[in-house]
């Protein structure tokens, strides 16, 4: 169900998917966003109360201009879980998200059960840089994205539409949400996670999938070094994407870890 | 009317299958296409052609700021209007600009500036352009949604430093100094003549208006694809209540002169054809990074200048393509007067930024075209916009009052007369004028 949630007296409005019932959880999603279509947020919901809300700058979310940092967008969740009235919930963070779930939970432990980063961006190697997304063309970034660039599914997420007006929409929401990704993760996607990680105290999913291009396994390798109650599962025929290219092993692996 | 010759100081020597070999031009283009002896001998040749514009009368000399790229090899402009300013004595030095946005501290734009100020004797125009996304976002790593509240906090800065006569403490967002207090002052008081570049932001209009700075649209589309953009600046000023004074717009515009129609074709196709496939070859992720341009501007329909839009807009086009489409402004002195004439009328544009030394065009090319303009067709021009005041040109210091560099001896010439420096006549003329 989609709710819109004012934060901070007006700062913030937040367009926000509300799924299902049970312990909550919060899912953060990566510099795409959300889709539209993300029937994983349902198979979730079967087990929890799943908040997704909408970072601002992207969707309906406004006050993207009050958020220029790492530590400006982990007190926006929090401030969002005190206005919901959540001391504590299972996050999920993907890509862009995994870093923000990751770097608000070496903010304030006290309001992370559990924490699973699936492909998450916020390390850096030199060995294994991280391809530049915010240049890729559609094409490039479905090779980038999914482990089958020319399933259905990574067509249909670089589909170019066919009339103009639908195109110039298109354009214009992914340079609002890239905008505001590019705050955390230009020109390199890391703002120093690597000096904090260490005050990460909740049980960690590192949940990867295996053909990940974008950001490679071996930095879910990375993760586990940095955060001690951490485990790597990996995911067979997935890339960066594996919530839609894998929804059911994905939702299977969170599912088994949180309840587990 | 007023004239500036502007060099974008290409790299001439890509390789012929450029384009089918290198995604781009700008960013990542291979290093060793770069031979740095073919860029000693440029350099120095593009320099000699600003020294020959202003003997030649042109009102000023442009240059501007690019960073890893064969377009445009000055990533520091203000190093070529030094030399530019001890060996010149009567054009403007047009500097368009520093990306303001790329430093930090900011005041270090305000310093230089203020050097080239003082040593030319007020011959400087300060150009304080955002950047392309290539340089400012990919090259130098600005993000790209903060880019420009960067580059307006950077432009505050900078213009109370140069104004506020006391020392002061700045508490920005992007800067903070405890100890603002600029030395040296600029000859020019408050502070020289600001122009600002644009590729066609509607947000730099709304700026030039509210500030009262020369606005200088950029294109390489020409004349009758700027119009657009001229229509625009103009609509926001008359909005705004101010005077639509012509020298308040500043264009660039490609044009190449000689002695008839067909032989500028001759001479010059082979050349465009080099600008705008090789030099403008830049990569669509490049282009314009997400942030980098603000909704309004997209919504406003502005094209990009580069990138893989612009580049089908070109695709195609055969010199008299560009020539009737206004790319380029070129042909026998008579049709070059005729053409400009219309053009900086329908623009009401009163200071006109000539791009005549186009991709891979040799030294005795520029020569010709630049001296064939200046005797026949500049003349012709002058008389535009006679009525209106030219408040954006600098106001230098009085003849009487202008130091004179200690004239140079050349002893050094029996040494390197039998050096090779093949096919620059005009490093060969000036070694000729030395003896």
């Amino acid at each position: 169900m989609k709710t819109v949630q004012n934060v901070a007296n007006g700062k913030f409005s937040v367009e926000m998917e509300v799924v299902g019932n049970g312990a909550p959880l919060l899912y953060l999603h990566g510099a795409g966003g959300l889709t539209g279509m993300d029937p994983f947020l349902e198979e979730l919901g079967r087990d929890f109360k799943v908040y997704a809300p909408h970072l601002p700058g992207f969707g309906e979310s406004t006050g993207g201009e009050h958020i220029d940092d790492v530590l400006d967008a982990v007190l926006f969740y929090h401030q969002l879980m005190d206005e919901l009235g959540i001391d504590s919930a299972y996050w999920v963070g993907h890509s862009m998200g995994g870093m923000l779930a990751a770097e608000a939970a070496a903010v304030d432990n006290s309001r992370v059960k559990k924490l699973v980063l699936t492909s998450a961006a916020g390390f850096w190697l030199d060995e294994h840089p991280i391809p530049d997304f915010f240049a890729a063309q559609l094409d490039e970034l479905a090779q980038l994205l999914f482990h089958d660039p020319n399933s259905p599914i990574a067509k249909a997420f670089t589909a170019i539409p066919d009339d103009f007006k639908a195109l110039e929409a298109m354009y214009v929401e992914r340079v609002k949400r890239l905008a505001m990704a590019s705050k955390f993760l230009w020109p390199i996607p890391d703002r120093g996670l690597k000096k904090r990680a260490y005050r990460i105290q909740a049980p960690t999913l590192l949940l990867w999938g295996e053909s990940d291009k974008l950001i490679p396994p071996v930095y879910a390798g990375e993760f586990k070094k940095h955060i001690k109650n951490s485990r790597e599962h990996l995911l067979k025929a997935a890339g960066h994407m594996p919530m839609y290219e894998q929804q059911e092993a994905f939702c299977s692996a969170v599912r088994n870890f949180l309840k587990g | 009317m007023k004239f500036t010759w502007f060099h974008l100081m290409p790299y001439r020597f890509l390789p012929d299958d450029f384009k089918e070999k290198y995604r781009s031009v700008w960013v990542d283009i291979p290093r060793d296409l770069y031979d740095p002896k073919l860029g000693h001998r440029l350099y120095n040749d593009y320099l000699d052609q600003l020294e020959f514009a202003d003997r030649m009368g042109y009102d000023g000399l442009g240059v501007n700021e690019h960073h890893q790229n064969a377009y445009g090899m000055m990533p520091s402009p203000n190093i070529m209007a030094a030399a530019l300013a001890r060996r010149t004595r009567n054009a403007n030095l047009v500097v368009l600009g520093n990306s303001i946005a790329l430093y930090n501290p900011p005041i270090r734009v305000a310093e230089e500036f203020a050097m080239l100020d003082v040593i030319s004797g007020g011959r400087l125009v300060a150009g304080f352009p955002v950047g392309t996304s290539m340089d400012t976002n990919f090259c130098y790593g600005a993000v790209p949604a903060t880019l420009r509240e960067k580059y307006y906090e950077a432009h505050d800065l900078i213009i109370k430093s140069w104004t506020e006569e006391k020392m002061f403490a700045w508490n920005g967002k992007y800067t903070q100094l405890r100890y603002v207090n600029l030395w040296p002052r600029p000859i020019q008081q408050p502070h020289p003549p600001i122009w600002i570049p644009g590729g066609g932001s509607v947000e730099t209009y709304d700026f030039c208006a509210d500030h009262d700075y020369q606005y200088s649209f950029l294109s390489y589309f020409g004349y009758i694809a700027g119009q657009k953009v001229a229509d625009g600046y103009w609509e926001v000023m008359a909005k705004k209540g101010k005077e639509d004074n012509p020298y308040a717009m500043g264009f660039a515009q490609c044009v190449a002169v000689s002695e008839t129609d067909e032989q500028a074709e001759k001479d010059y196709a082979p050349h465009m054809d080099y600008f705008y496939n090789r030099c403008l070859h830049v990569y669509n992720g490049f282009a314009d990074a997400p942030g980098y341009r603000t909704v309004k501007t997209i919504k406003a329909g502005l094209l990009g200048q580069v990138g893989k839009q612009a580049s089908l807009r070109r695709e195609g086009l055969t010199w008299g393509d560009l020539v009737e489409q206004g790319y380029v402004i070129a042909g026998s002195p008579k049709t070059v007067r005729e053409r400009l004439r219309e053009a900086l009328k329908s623009l009401r544009c009163g200071h006109l930024m000539l791009l005549m030394q186009l991709g891979s065009m040799p030294p005795e090319l520029v020569r010709k075209s630049t001296e064939l303009f200046a005797r026949e067709v500049m003349p012709h021009l002058r008389d535009l916009w006679t009525g209106y005041e030219d408040r954006w040109s600098p106001k230098r210091l009085p003849e009487s009052e202008i130091a004179m560099p200690a004239p140079l001896k050349f002893e050094l010439e029996v040494k390197t007369n039998g050096h090779a420096r093949h096919g620059a006549e005009s490093s060969v003329e000036a070694r000729g004028a030395a003896k």
